[in-house]
């Protein structure tokens, strides 16, 4: 040992092993089952968007930091994770150049104008699909799943067909497809939110990574269940409730978007909050909205809220029991006489 | 099996490289190098001049200051130089060095109080102030301080037997090599306190010592063993009294405040040898340890051996590796030099590389340091509002209840330096002259 070279530093001399890029890493992993559903659904094109969006984010985050001399953060692969989200919210009948504008807009506008990683205040590839909405022909044109014909054919006389939410929308069951083809993801929708059970299958992932943890997705998803429980809409309770739960982007909002560490509280309690938050909004949006799904601009709402959140649900101090408060009063009511 | 606190961490052991390494002496060396500071609280003044004769345990320096421990010579020879030098904290102090006559000529102070104790159990606060005992766990806490504090206010005494900092054992082969003197330690420190019960609290991880303990301790009332589910920092003193008795020290009180006092297996050891045979505190168990270490093993040391002396009882340091701890990986601190001594309180020397670093430290929320803190706070918050010197807010979100385990900036994906930012906070708070 070279002694002039002791290495003096602050406690503690430990660190885990994971770090934000094995995160974001986990997170792309957790993705790639509905990935794949949204392909054997969609055919050829809904990789082709979700690679050309992900290659925008990347690019421009490459780029922004370049110009604005910052160092490159792309190895932390957020941009990535931020491209396929992105993607997952189009649907697949989307031109090419849809998913570009949507990066430059979540990843230039929402992360680095906001300071990049970890500082902007809404979900960037939530508020990318809602800047999306400046087209919201484009972004509303479902393909029928699997009315492709040949896996490579950009399908551009895919089958549109309406999706299951419409029919929420207008209070009916949907009538066109059962319900057990609509929870594995034979059904119209964006690219990444069809298959509930692949979104399930990457949200166990994520749980047993403790990437996320439950408070947030099953907040949500219980709220919007009890919710659409109690007012089923003149329809069979149960059945109506299973729909809203396999329908639209409540799965994919739920398990990874809420969950986005950046625009969510830290706080155990406010995270159950904002997870109560998203589902009511999102009810409230599919009930009374014109637009027929609610989840996108739920977790946009909750998302600002996420700070104001962590300083109203901020846990018990340590040493602060019952007793302790019982103490204080008493003390405080001697005091006063 | 609990945890018995929330939050916490579980960094991966380390412990196997030592846990089956018997304690083995370690020489004295040829000079010892005595700080009269070994202990939180005032500082003792020598006793002795350079050129003095002097026997081992004999007394070289003390002060009348209430919160203080006297400092022992842990080998018999001659003072050779009295003068400031470097502390293992960094700081230089007044530093007693001793040149070893290698005969161990013990002081005629060292005799045996058992008699006096059987007869008054509370003499034991004398004895244990004149042996110097310190907290042997790492704070260095006076602890006949602690034992006079809690007399006639604690209905709950711990011995704190968790060892939960990730490489260090010197605990554990302690307990399962000689756990009936530590038993016998915690009963004497349970009659002072005049109570009926003492409660070792260790845990889960240690499965010999366990064993151990329980024989020693089978068919007796008077102690009870609690094991815990290893998590860091089960051994922090509010997180155990938290396990073993459900109660919660308040914000900014003592364990007396909840009518508990807690003491180290190594100061229950100290306490039973002081008693039995009226040997202060000179010598201890340090775990030579970490990745970077060729022979790890645990070693029976004068206080004030050197650290160079305990690598190289251990093989020496791996190239390639940089960083000497003395204390544990979480909460202990990395030395400037390596002829640093040993004191009372140090329970390991650890040779560590890096650890992972990021090239820009970036917070992305994720709330891991929220989830993780033992003391309920938001390290991440603490983080921000240190950086920009907001007082109010760092009050207000009680940065001073942190105890800087460490938990936060271990498990932090974003390599973000949050313990070092909160003992910051807490210095800017200092300046400012708030409470």
């Amino acid at each position: 040992m070279d002694e002039t070279k002791l290495r003096v530093t602050s406690s503690p001399h430990l660190r885990a092993p994971d770090d934000t890029r094995s995160i974001m890493l986990d997170v792309v992993i957790a993705l790639i089952p509905a990935l794949i559903a949204g392909c054997y659904m969609f055919g050829f094109r809904a990789l082709l968007l979700t690679l050309i969006s992900v290659a925008a984010c990347v690019v421009f985050e490459f780029l922004y930091c370049r110009i604005m001399k910052k160092d490159s953060p792309v190895g932390d692969l957020s941009a990535v994770v931020t491209g396929m989200l992105l993607a997952f919210t189009l649907p697949a009948t989307a031109p090419w150049w849809i998913p570009v504008v949507g990066a430059f807009f979540a990843i230039v506008i929402v992360k680095q104008l906001f300071g990049g990683l970890g500082k902007n205040f809404v979900n960037p590839a939530l508020a990318g699909r809602a800047f999306l909405f400046s087209w919201p022909v484009l972004m509303t044109t479902w393909m029928a799943p699997q009315s492709y014909e040949g896996f490579f054919n950009i399908g551009a006389d895919a089958v549109t067909s309406a999706t299951p939410l419409a029919s929420l929308h207008v209070s009916a069951i949907p009538e066109s497809i059962d319900l057990l083809s609509a929870f594995f993801g034979r059904t119209g929708g964006c690219i990444g939110e069809i298959s509930a059970v692949a979104l399930l299958l990457g949200g166990i992932y994520l749980l047993i990574r403790k990437v996320i943890s439950l408070r947030i997705p099953l907040a949500f998803i219980l709220t919007v269940a009890v919710l659409t429980f109690i007012f089923p809409r003149g329809n069979e309770r149960l059945t109506w409730t299973a729909w809203n739960l396999c329908s639209g982007g409540l799965m994919l909002g739920a398990i990874f978007m809420a969950t986005d560490y950046t625009t969510s509280p830290v706080g155990s309690v406010a995270q159950v909050v904002f997870g109560i938050g998203c589902g009511l909004i999102t009810v409230f949006i599919r009930y009374f909205g014109s637009y027929v799904e609610g989840v996108s601009y739920a977790i946009l709402v909750m998302n600002v809220c996420a700070w104001l959140l962590d300083k109203a649900f901020r846990g018990r101090r340590f040493g602060v029991t019952r007793e302790y408060r019982r103490k204080l009063k008493a003390e405080a009511g001697k005091e006063a006489k | 099996m609990t945890h018995g606190f929330r939050g916490g961490v579980h960094p991966a052991g380390g412990k196997e490289l030592t846990s089956g390494c018997a304690v083995k002496p370690l020489p004295a060396p040829e000079l010892v190098t005595i700080p009269v500071s070994m202990h939180v609280g005032a500082p003792c003044a020598p006793l002795v001049a350079v050129g003095d004769r002097v026997c081992m345990g004999q007394v070289i320096a003390d002060t009348d200051a209430p919160l203080s421990a006297p400092i022992h010579s842990s080998v018999s020879g001659t003072v050779r130089k009295i003068e400031p030098m470097l502390h293992p904290n960094g700081t230089h102090v007044m530093t007693i060095v001793i040149e070893n006559d290698g005969l161990d000529t013990p002081a005629d102070t060292i005799k045996p109080h058992a008699e006096e104790v059987a007869a008054d159990p509370a003499k034991l606060v004398d004895i244990m102030h004149d042996a110097g005992i310190v907290g042997a766990g790492g704070a260095a806490f006076p602890a006949f301080f602690k034992l006079q504090g809690a007399m006639g206010k604690a209905d709950t005494v711990i011995i704190n037997a968790s060892e939960c900092e990730p490489f260090i054992t010197c605990d554990h082969r302690l307990l399962l090599e000689d756990g009936e003197h530590v038993v016998a330690g915690a009963k004497l420190l349970r009659d002072a306190l005049g109570l009926d019960k003492v409660y070792i609290g260790t845990e889960a991880n240690k499965k010999d010592a366990i064993k151990r303990l329980r024989e020693i301790i089978a068919g007796d009332p008077g102690v009870e063993l609690k094991v815990f589910r290893t998590r860091y920092p089960q051994g922090a003193e509010k997180q155990l009294i938290r396990a073993v008795t459900g109660r919660e020290v308040p914000p900014g009180g003592l364990p007396a405040d909840v009518g508990c006092a807690v003491f180290n297996a190594y100061t229950a050891w100290g306490v039973w040898r002081a008693v039995e045979q009226g040997v202060p505190a000179i010598d201890r168990i340090v775990t030579v340890s970490g990745p970077g270490v060729k022979e790890p093993g645990n070693f029976r040391i004068r206080v004030g051996t050197p650290v160079r002396a305990l690598l190289d009882a251990a093989g020496g340091v791996r190239d390639g590796y940089f960083k000497v701890v003395m204390g544990g990986p979480m909460m202990g601190s990395a030395v400037f030099d390596i002829d640093v001594p040993v004191l009372k309180a140090t329970g390991s020397v650890l040779a560590l590389g890096d650890a992972p670093s990021a090239k820009n430290p970036t917070c992305i929320r994720c709330g891991r340091c929220v989830g993780v803190c033992p003391m309920h706070l938001s390290p991440l918050y603490l983080y921000m509002y240190e950086r920009k010197s907001d007082l109010d807010m760092l009050t207000k979100l009680n940065v001073r209840d942190c105890m800087e385990c460490g938990s936060c900036a271990y498990i932090c994906p974003g390599r973000l330096p949050l313990v070092q930012s909160i003992r910051s906070a807490k210095q800017k708070l200092n300046a400012a002259g708030r409470k």
